[in-house]
């Protein structure tokens, strides 16, 4: 039985483009509903497309971590801010009220990658030989530090060799403009002083189908992550067929006889942590990169749930898994539950919510379920972390490959365990 | 002279091999000392004040002991069951929400809105000060909450056990089963949030609480009641705990299954019946923990809980999983790491200086202060 890569691949690439596109269809079903015009409902499924791509970026980079190597770092949330502020401070205006390096933008990049994979080879020397469960609470505590230490007042301002820098504290610190709105404006800070000729052309073709710029804007950003998405499938997918990649899933199945292999499993736990946290980092940079703003309370410790929930969904081994997970996690998990708010809220037109959940519940004795409904719609942000909740129990009791979880790669470049019975010496078996 | 001398460099190469052998407690060891000198020298030039370090060394008991007893019970799951369990946190918010529910209905009945009371308050904020509950002025009802939190808590954590980690007990796989708990925690703790609201609110009338003022050097330390009950309270499960594992015929089944789960079942120890025992006694200990610590703070909300829990983890590691006295040392540790390290770093980065504690024992000491899986 041979192992056909390029079939594989068409293969996936067809799984990944059709959930795109049933998502894509779903929405756009959803906005109808919603009575959205056509510029409502490209925005929809841009924001939907952006949040997709951010977490198959998130998700594929753990799973070099976890689905390759097993190990169990929930961290993620530390190591994304990590990223995030290195970038903010070395591209912040050395004259602002939260004073940065004033470097430019690509340098910030660089910057928050390397700083991001640093501190995870900095986590991963001393924890090299710790069980998983412990490895766990020290990647979730070293994140909280990192968290509480970008909230902290002593560190909103701080200088180092004379140098004037700062992370703002828990007001949280600004980040530079994106370069994507350079291609349509003369000054990307300022849309008022004219458009790029590129802009002009853009706009006006996308005027006479309605849809504004500032969509536009967005959604050529939406197309640049997806392709980083892309980029990212195939580094990891490059590094996961390497040797270098078996030695991480021989880790995985079992560390001591990679060992006794002679592989200095150590080295290579060391180089899968500083480039997964790296990775992680710029999926940092490129989602919050977007809202030019960012503060701790975003990176709290149910970010990283999030980001497990979405690779266990997937299957954690799989990139294809990954992505998959990402796009359906973000999309259907995510944003879901609201879009679900706003249909009903629109077709039924309910009464205001009660006002607690005794009230809501006495009806239901008469049958009248109504103020349940409502009370629950008001509440739907609580409701979704539950029903996740009941996601995660549910998948890792019934269904822990998740969805692709049983394409999980080998560790042999061949599949010895599905060895055709016509290769064994005995010649047929019954 | 030659003699001494001799036995100087003796005694000195013997104290070598020793720090040698554990350079990690050495180098926490020489730390302490000298964290301690510097204490010393910082009361005598009167850099800080001898009743403000009297004053964190009471909170940091009063915080150790209430994440010590929250301890014990995680503990005591962590190494019967073998998993860390994340939904412990929330399992303390819902303890303390059961048994408040229950004073504030008894407290405030005809009085108040009864579908508010049973709420805490969710519909509409309640004047803590008008319904007046305190340890000193309603000990009875406290108590009674405090008994309503205990049997909440266990009757949870049986359920949660039965339809979450039972099933899945057979496959021996604690990462899974330290997901599944990750799955409970997010559920339990947004659960309490669709039900309680997510907003903050008081409890206690603190202006009724008994206070009383310690004179040290020229001022004084304030303690009040809630903290007292707390600290007493926290003391008397503990001892308990210990004479139960320690003496009882269930307690040492659960030591045995503790140390190796494969010896106790060929045993004939009934391994189901043994966990479920488990969870009683850590549900109820989780349960007074969550009552306890909220009686004492004087609030609730939602999530106060899952924040301790980290911090719960920290202690258990420290003080070795498995073991009751660990817990409580490792809490005390906690404790006074986050109010005594104010002395020498700013109020913002005592977490940080908590988790880096943790991070550092699991590091050069693993197996924790007391060993780990003896449960004693």
């Amino acid at each position: 039985m041979k192992f056909n890569i390029e079939m594989l691949l068409k293969n996936d690439v067809r799984i990944v483009v059709s959930t795109f596109v049933g998502i894509s269809f779903l929405f756009i079903i959803v906005a109808m509903v919603l009575g959205l015009d056509f510029n409502g409902t490209i925005n929809t499924i841009q924001r939907i497309m952006f949040l997709s791509a951010v977490y198959a970026m998130v998700v594929l980079a753990l799973n070099l971590q976890w689905g390759y190597a097993g190990i169990f770092n929930i961290g993620v949330a530390g190591f994304m801010l990590s990223g995030v502020y290195t970038m903010a401070i070395i591209t912040g205006d050395p004259n602002g009220l939260i004073p940065g390096l004033g470097l430019p933008l690509p340098i910030g990049i660089i910057g928050g990658v390397l700083v991001s994979g640093l501190l995870g080879l900095l986590i991963s020397i001393p924890t090299l030989k710790l069980k998983a469960d412990y490895l766990a609470i020290v990647t979730i505590g070293f994140a909280e530090i990192i968290r509480y230490t970008a909230n902290a007042i002593t560190f909103k301002t701080f200088s180092i060799a004379g140098i004037e820098m700062g992370t703002g504290a828990g007001r949280g610190i600004h980040l530079p403009m994106n370069p994507i709105r350079g291609i349509y404006y003369i000054e990307p800070s300022n849309p008022g002083l004219g458009k790029t000729i590129v802009g002009e052309y853009i706009f006006g073709f996308f005027e006479i189908i309605q849809v504004q710029s500032s969509v536009v804007v967005s959604w050529t950003y939406a197309i640049v992550l997806i392709f980083i998405v892309g980029l990212f499938y195939v580094v990891i997918y490059r590094i996961g067929n390497s040797p270098f990649g078996r030695v991480l899933k021989a880790i995985r199945e079992d560390e001591l006889v990679a060992n006794a292999l002679g592989k200095n499993t150590d080295i290579y736990k060391m180089k899968v942590f500083a480039i997964g946290c790296g990775l992680m980092g710029l999926a940092g940079i490129l989602w919050q990169g977007s809202y030019g703003y960012t503060n701790p309370t975003t990176f709290q410790p149910i970010l990283t749930f999030y980001i497990f929930i979405a690779l266990i969904i997937g299957g954690s081994g799989s990139n294809t898994g990954s992505v998959i997970g990402g796009v359906v996690f973000a999309s259907l998990l995510f944003e879901g539950p609201n879009f679900v708010r706003r249909v009903i809220l629109h077709v039924f037109k309910f009464d205001k919510a009660p006002n607690s959940i005794i009230e809501a519940m006495i009806p239901i004795s008469s049958l009248d379920f109504e103020p349940f409904i409502a009370y629950s719609l008001a509440n739907i942000s609580s409701l979704r972390v539950v029903f996740l909740g009941l996601v995660l129990v549910y998948i890792i009791q019934n269904r822990p490959d998740g969805l692709l979880g049983d394409r999980k790669e080998l560790a042999a470049s061949i599949d010895i365990s599905r060895r055709p019975v016509t290769e064994t010496r005995e010649g047929k078996e019954a | 002279m030659c003699a001494y001398s001799i036995g100087m460099i003796k005694y000195y190469n013997i104290l070598r091999e020793k720090v040698q052998k554990n350079r990690g407690t050495a180098i926490v060891f020489l730390s302490i000392v000298i964290l301690l000198l510097d204490l010393v020298f910082r009361l005598i030039i009167g850099k800080n004040e001898s009743q403000v370090v009297a004053t964190y060394l009471w909170d940091g008991l009063v915080i150790g002991l209430a994440i010590g007893l929250a301890g014990v019970g995680l503990s005591l799951t962590y190494s019967i069951l073998k998993f860390a369990n994340f939904a412990h946190g929330d399992m303390i918010t819902a303890g303390g929400f059961s048994g408040w529910v229950a004073v504030f209905a008894v407290v405030g009945v005809g009085k108040f809105d009864m579908k508010n009371l049973l709420l805490i308050g969710a519909g509409k904020p309640i004047n803590v000060t008008e319904l007046g509950i305190s340890v000193s002025t309603t000990p009875v009802v406290i108590l009674f909450g405090l008994i309503v939190a205990i049997v909440g808590t266990i009757l949870l954590t049986l359920f949660i056990d039965r339809f979450v980690f039972r099933p899945m007990r057979h496959h021996n796989d604690s990462i899974a089963l330290l997901i599944a708990s990750i799955g409970v925690s997010l559920a339990l703790r947004y659960g309490l949030a669709f039900v309680f609201k997510t907003q903050n609110r008081g409890l206690t009338a603190a202006s009724l609480t008994a206070s009383y003022s310690v004179p040290v050097g020229t001022g004084s330390v304030q303690i009040d009641l809630g903290e007292i009950t707390l600290v007493l309270v926290a003391i008397a499960l503990m001892i308990s705990v210990h004479v139960f594992l320690q003496y009882s015929t269930l307690g040492k089944a659960m030591r045995a299954m503790a140390d190796n789960r494969d010896l106790a079942l060929i045993t004939g120890i009934p391994t189901e019946k043994v966990v479920r025992a488990t969870w009683i006694i850590g549900g109820a200990l989780t349960g007074a923990a969550g009552f306890l610590i909220t009686l004492e703070r004087g609030t609730i909300s939602f999530q106060f809980g899952w924040i301790l829990l980290l911090f719960i983890f920290a202690a258990v590691i420290i003080g070795g999983i498995g073991s009751v006295y660990g817990a409580i040392t490792g809490g005390l540790v906690i404790g006074l790491t986050s109010t005594v390290s104010l002395i020498w770093i700013p109020a913002d980065l005592a977490n940080v200086a908590v988790f880096s504690v943790m991070i550092l024992v699991l590091l050069y000491k693993p197996e924790g202060l007391f060993k780990g899986v003896t449960t004693a």
